[in-house]
């Protein structure tokens, strides 16, 4: 069954959409990410335009971490104190990124910027995930616990920066500096490539900041959902590239995906929870690294100038 | 669609039409001047129709007619890009503008355009997918990349369908009465589209005409599309509170604790 996409200009089965979104949807639920980094590619592969993929991908990904947001907070594991100031410093750092975003657009190299960035920050981040899980699960196997205790006294270097704040709910004790930065670097990536970062905010609390990952996700969640409220606003003002009819059909199957999605976290344990989570953003950085590296079977392209006809 | 009573009163309309001064004259009428865009709308398809008047005094000709009916869509700059191969990555190093391009075009005849004139006319008349794309005022290209930039561009909106060869996309119904089916898919952009008739014999343009159509959206798709660049702000509110309200609804639904 079509529908067709005002917006967007083109007719799409509803069917391919729903299952698309509930499928990211689940992903969404599963990890805490908001998705947009699998769904944003996927609907351009379905010939949606870019720019209205990623607009519209804002919406839906702002309405599916409701969900989890409401979710996490009924048990209590979403810390605001800690979600504030990702909040504050992503805002600063997508206002770095648009300016940048223009610019590359302007030297005409935006496309190449944004694949290279997929391919080393996915196979980066994928690559060390998918060691440190598989590490821990050794030690698992040879009857050691999976981690090191943390002990009072031992923390990294960056903890212990000035302004030092207390944060309870992630039982963490901890320098504002390194977070902000981490927040700053996060908007700056998600205004460029259109997606919400919470790929790279998981793994970086977990790792950087070992804070429980259960307060992590529903963190994550808040943080996007406030992020991508605002950029679905701008995008509307900005470009008038949301489709809300999209929107609709992404949501209906993203928010159903992410109740099965977080159901089925609750009985997964933080092992393969790590791995998984580390052999998909894999996956991702090499379907782009393909694209980079292996000879186009096309190697001419046509887009229509957003400038003078 | 009952075509056949279409043409009955096509054909009626013309038989009222005044004598051109010319030896033969062309008149052509569309099954419909417009196309309207719905919800389940997936692309559609008109039909061109038309007669070739013959003046009483002509005489008959040697070579039979021919017809070639050229379809333009709402024309756009259009960048086309090449892939190249940087150290280990291939990426976009070259790129060339093709400013006022169709971005649909369909070329139908009724044989093949190679059969119907000379390569030269063909070039002149701006006859055939390679001569139509082309700008007006597009002189003498000595650049050679431009040509396969030109290839790439043709082939590429061939593949998404937008561009189309028709070598028997004209039939003649009589000897003088003929009809042309013009397919729109369902990408072809909203806009105004121009239809060019020219009737040859012997390889020689005899007769002219030009029609138009338009694709436009209605119902809620207008509304929906018109709305989101009227009043982008509270376009913007609806989608976020539909979001948020749907999010708030899935997370109260599916709610067991």
């Amino acid at each position: 069954m079509q529908i067709y996409l005002p917006i967007a200009e083109l007719p799409i089965s509803i069917l391919t959409v729903l299952g698309l979104s509930g499928a990211v949807g689940f992903i969404s639920g599963l990890f805490g990410v908001g998705g947009g980094f699998l769904l944003t590619p996927l609907l351009i592969f379905l010939d949606i335009p870019p720019a209205v993929a990623v607009a519209t991908v804002a919406a839906q990904v702002a309405g599916s971490s409701t969900t989890g947001v409401l979710t996490y907070w009924r048990r209590r594991a979403l810390d605001f104190k800690l979600g504030g100031i990702l909040v504050a410093g992503g805002i600063l750092g997508t206002v770095i990124g648009v300016l940048f975003f223009n610019s590359m657009r302007r030297l005409g190299q935006l496309e190449l910027v944004i694949t290279l960035s997929y391919v080393t920050l996915f196979t980066i981040i994928g690559g060390l995930m998918l060691t440190d899980a598989l590490r821990a699960m050794l030690r698992v196997r040879a009857g050691k616990p999976a981690r090191r205790k943390r002990q009072a006294g031992t923390h990294p270097w960056w903890m212990g920066l000035p302004w030092r704040m207390r944060f309870p709910h992630s039982q963490l004790y901890c320098s504002v500096i390194p977070i902000a930065t981490l927040a700053i670097v996060i908007g700056f990536i998600g205004a460029v490539l259109g997606v919400g970062g919470g790929f790279i905010l998981v793994p970086a609390l977990i790792y950087f900041f070992r804070i429980p990952p259960a307060v992590v996700v529903g963190t994550s969640l808040f943080q996007i959902l406030m992020t991508m409220t605002g950029a679905t606003l701008l995008h509307a003002m900005t470009n008038q590239s949301v489709d809300l009819v999209l929107a609709i059909l992404l949501l209906l199957g993203g928010v159903i995906g992410a109740q099965f999605g977080g159901r089925a976290a609750r009985n997964l344990n933080v092992e393969s929870f790590r791995l998984l989570l580390a052999l998909l953003i894999l996956s991702v950085g090499l379907r782009f690294a393909i694209e980079l590296f292996i000879p186009p079977s096309e190697p001419f392209s046509v887009v229509t100038s957003e400038g003078p006809r | 669609m009952n075509r056949a009573g279409r043409l009955f009163a096509v054909l009626a309309l013309l038989a009222g039409s005044a004598w051109s001064a010319q030896a033969e004259s062309l008149i052509a009428a569309m099954s419909s001047h417009q196309i309207l865009i719905t919800s389940n709308y997936t692309g559609s398809q008109l039909t061109v129709f038309g007669v070739v008047e013959r003046d009483g005094r002509t005489v008959a000709r040697a070579d039979p007619y021919d017809i070639v009916v050229t379809a333009r869509g709402p024309r756009r700059m259009l960048l086309v890009r090449e892939k190249e191969r940087l150290g280990p990555i291939w990426i976009n190093r070259t790129q060339r503008r093709f400013p006022d391009s169709s971005l649909f075009l369909t070329v139908a005849s009724n044989r093949p355009l190679s059969e119907i004139m000379s390569p030269e006319t063909a070039l002149r008349e701006r006859i055939g997918l390679e001569n139509a794309q082309k700008m007006k005022d597009a002189g003498l290209d000595l650049d050679l990349t431009t040509s396969r930039f030109q290839a790439g561009l043709i082939r590429i909106l061939e593949e998404r369908g937008l561009y189309l060869a028709e070598e028997r996309g004209v039939t003649f119904l009589s000897s003088t009465v003929f009809s042309a089916p013009i397919n729109v898919p369902a990408t072809a952009p909203t806009g105004s589209y121009e239809i060019d008739i020219v009737l040859y014999a012997g390889g020689v343009p005899l007769a002219r005409q030009t029609t138009n159509f338009e694709v436009v959206k209605s119902g809620m798709e207008q509304r929906l599309a018109s709305g989101a660049h009227e009043w982008p702000l509270i376009y913007g509110l609806v989608t976020v509170l539909m979001a948020l309200l749907l999010g708030w609804l899935a997370s109260v639904v599916f709610r067991r604790d």
